[in-house]
């Protein structure tokens, strides 16, 4: 019997190009996917040296990180206007296809990929942005990359990757009700570290991963880098085979069936081995909120802020609760927000915004916060028009926005005042990543909505839409 | 890319862990569409306060270090967003050479890119530059073809670095040129496959 097999090492033996001792892989990519912070200069180096775009066909733009989520006309910045209409130049001369500002399939780039169906299993998918693991719920090998690796694929459609160390993050029993995704993967951060998936690929397995939706799945892979990990996923199975039937760029009728087949085939063999492995138990994670700047810094919501005298990296942590305006030992719940962001590549799906919008509903955003939606894409946001949800978020006191990365990182101009405090659905928890002396919470959606309804955190178990 | 072979130069110590992209270069500077000129921003919020005034607290606005050109860091530099302008504002501002107990995967990779060069030395050692360079003046010979640093009290360690990368710093060469000699390779598995 041949030797069993993870997912990774599956799709990795088909994707090599070419081989050869003392050197990585000259891997094959599926899927380009660009936006225009990250691709720029990567143009300008093909003109220089009068290369073309060897395969514009499996390649796809949008603009997301610019885009302005209010008054989309007007991008009053003139560095990002020239940002964004050097994309259109770029795709037009190139030959690529471009989802706009004003395009009805524009987003966030790792929104879209997924609701166009351009995402699928067995997939090498690159994207100059480190949250392009995101793609990886599909059981796909995706990665965010540089910009030279961009100009490099777009030359070659090839990158030189070393083979990755395997990670197997296994998640046993069920997350409690009212316990979400995005606490799941904020808990497992908070465990293991930072830096505990530097150099593999982490392919998360297990029952709650199993019941987990695709968008789900989406917001555990999508903070693999968060984690050290360029790239997580999920094998493929049926939630993943239904996601995708009927989607634009999936083929249909026998082809479909066909291809099912194939992608379920990828699925890690029974037996296979990794060369490391972590578990955690899903039902002892509680609701999380980050206390600090960065994404392991994390604890249940009727935790405290770290003791000083009971860290081992006190110089890290005291530069921390400084920036962050914390005291040591301090209740989460007591930590009062004034700003709350429900989007980002983490958290701006249908699922996000109907759980949100539960916990919204009938309710009034507190006076002393400013509370935004920021759908992930277009798609997203006519989709919760047709469900009403705009309108229970309106109803709310919640800002509803055009779609775009927006707050996550601010380089439009949707950011958070220096000393602001924002409850935010994003993945990071940097210094000044909202906006310059900025302060972010990481939490799930469900928790934001609660947050921006008391002005501080609470625990979203105890209102009775988040457990029901 | 400039091929290096060997580099001498002073050290800068910046005593962090999980130094993130983020604060190497700000996303209000992400905007511009040319790869030069992001050394003005590295660090920015760290160097300079909200009237652009330089902080005198922060150590590499210390005059001593002007000249630097070897950052020496605590574990896991150059963690989150993939920006590749973080090592363009690293190299623009005079840096060569980043040394650490780690680093980030992608931040790692888009170093190597830009002859920027990425050492992992262990943390011990890391600790006791980082305090030497605190002190007084610390230089440091980073020789790649020899796979060796230098201090300027003769102690000398052996680092690893990815013989690929290395090879592609030594000979400066332009990594897409030579994947386009595989060409006829790339087509056959574009024919067989796709």
């Amino acid at each position: 019997m041949a030797k069993p097999k993870t997912i990774i090492e599956k799709v990795w033996e088909k994707k090599v190009v070419h081989e050869e001792a003392g050197k990585p892989d000259l891997i094959y990519i599926d899927l380009h996917l660009i936006h225009e912070v990250t691709s720029p200069q990567a143009f300008e180096g093909l003109r220089l040296a009068n290369r073309k775009v060897r395969r514009p066909d499996l390649t796809f733009a949008t603009m997301d990180h610019n885009v302005p989520t209010l008054n989309r006309d007007e991008i009053k910045d003139p560095i990002a206007k020239l940002q964004v209409d050097t994309l259109t130049k770029n795709c037009e001369e190139f030959g690529i296809t471009l989802a706009d500002m004003h395009h009805p399939d524009q987003g966030i780039v790792h929104v879209i990929g997924p609701q166009l169906g351009l995402t699928q299993p067995g997939k090498t998918i690159v994207c100059g942005d480190s949250h392009t693991s995101t793609h990886g719920a599909f059981g796909a090998i995706a990665f965010g990359i540089g910009t030279s690796e961009v100009e490099h694929v777009f030359a070659t459609q090839t990158l030189w990757q070393e083979k990755p160390k395997t990670l197997n993050v296994r998640v046993e029993g069920d997350l409690g009700p009212g316990v979400t995704a995005k606490d799941l993967i904020l808990a497992i951060i908070a465990k293991f570290g930072v830096r505990m998936g530097t150099g593999y690929i982490i392919e998360y397995t297990g029952e709650a991963i199993r019941k987990l939706s695709m968008e789900e799945r989406m917001t555990i892979c999508n903070m693999s880098i968060e984690a050290g990990a360029r790239a997580g996923l999920i094998s493929p199975d049926q939630t993943t085979v239904e996601f995708l039937r009927g989607k634009r760029h999936v083929p249909k009728g026998e082809t479909f069936d066909q291809l099912a087949k194939e992608w379920l085939a990828l699925a890690t063999d029974e037996g296979a081995t990794y060369d490391k492995v972590l578990t955690i138990h899903a039902d002892e994670v509680e609701p999380q909120v980050t206390w600090g700047t960065n994404p392991g810094m994390g604890v249940p919501i009727n935790g405290h802020t770290p003791t000083l005298a009971n860290v081992s990296n006190q110089e890290e942590v005291k530069l921390a609760l400084e920036y962050m305006g914390l005291e040591e030992n301090q209740a989460i719940t007591s930590i009062e927000v004034d700003h709350v962001f429900i989007g980002s590549c983490t958290n701006s799906r249908m699922n996000d915004l109907r759980k949100a919008a539960k916990i919204v509903q009938g309710k009034k955003v507190k006076d002393t916060v400013r509370a935004i939606v920021v759908p992930g894409s277009f798609l997203v946001k006519m989709q919760a028009e047709e469900e009403g949800i705009d309108q229970i978020f309106k109803d709310a006191g919640f800002e509803w926005r055009d779609a775009g990365c927006s707050m996550c990182l601010g380089m439009n101009d949707d950011i958070v005042p220096p000393g602001g405090r924002c409850a935010s659905t994003s993945n990071r928890n940097f210094e000044g990543r909202q906006g310059n002396g900025a302060r972010t919470h990481l939490v799930s959606p469900e928790m934001a909505a609660a947050a921006a309804i008391e002005g501080h955190f609470v625990d979203v178990r105890t209102y009775k839409e988040a457990v029901n | 890319m400039e091929a290096i072979k060997n580099h001498t130069g002073l050290v800068y110590p910046l005593n962090r862990t999980n130094v993130d992209t983020d604060q190497i270069i700000p996303k209000q500077f992400l905007k511009r569409i040319e790869r030069t000129g992001f050394g003005q921003f590295l660090f920015y919020h760290w160097r300079f306060d909200d009237e652009g005034n330089k902080r005198e607290s922060f150590s590499l606005n210390d005059p001593k270090y002007e000249h630097a050109s070897i950052l020496i860091a605590g574990d896991n530099f150059g963690c989150g967003s993939s920006r590749e302008h973080a090592p363009w504002s690293l190299m623009d501002f005079g840096f060569r050479v980043i040394i650490a107990p780690s680093f980030a995967d992608i931040f790692y990779n888009n170093s190597f890119k830009n002859g920027l060069v990425p050492i992992k030395v262990d943390e011990e050692q890391v600790n006791k530059w980082l305090e030497q360079a605190a002190q007084s003046e610390l230089t440091l010979t980073v020789d790649l073809e020899e796979k060796t640093i230098t201090d300027n009290n003769n102690l000398q360690i052996a680092f690893d670095i990815p013989e690929y990368n290395r090879q592609n710093l030594l000979n400066g060469w332009d990594e897409i040129a030579l994947t386009l000699q595989l060409e006829d390779k790339i087509s056959k598995y574009e024919q067989t496959t796709l």
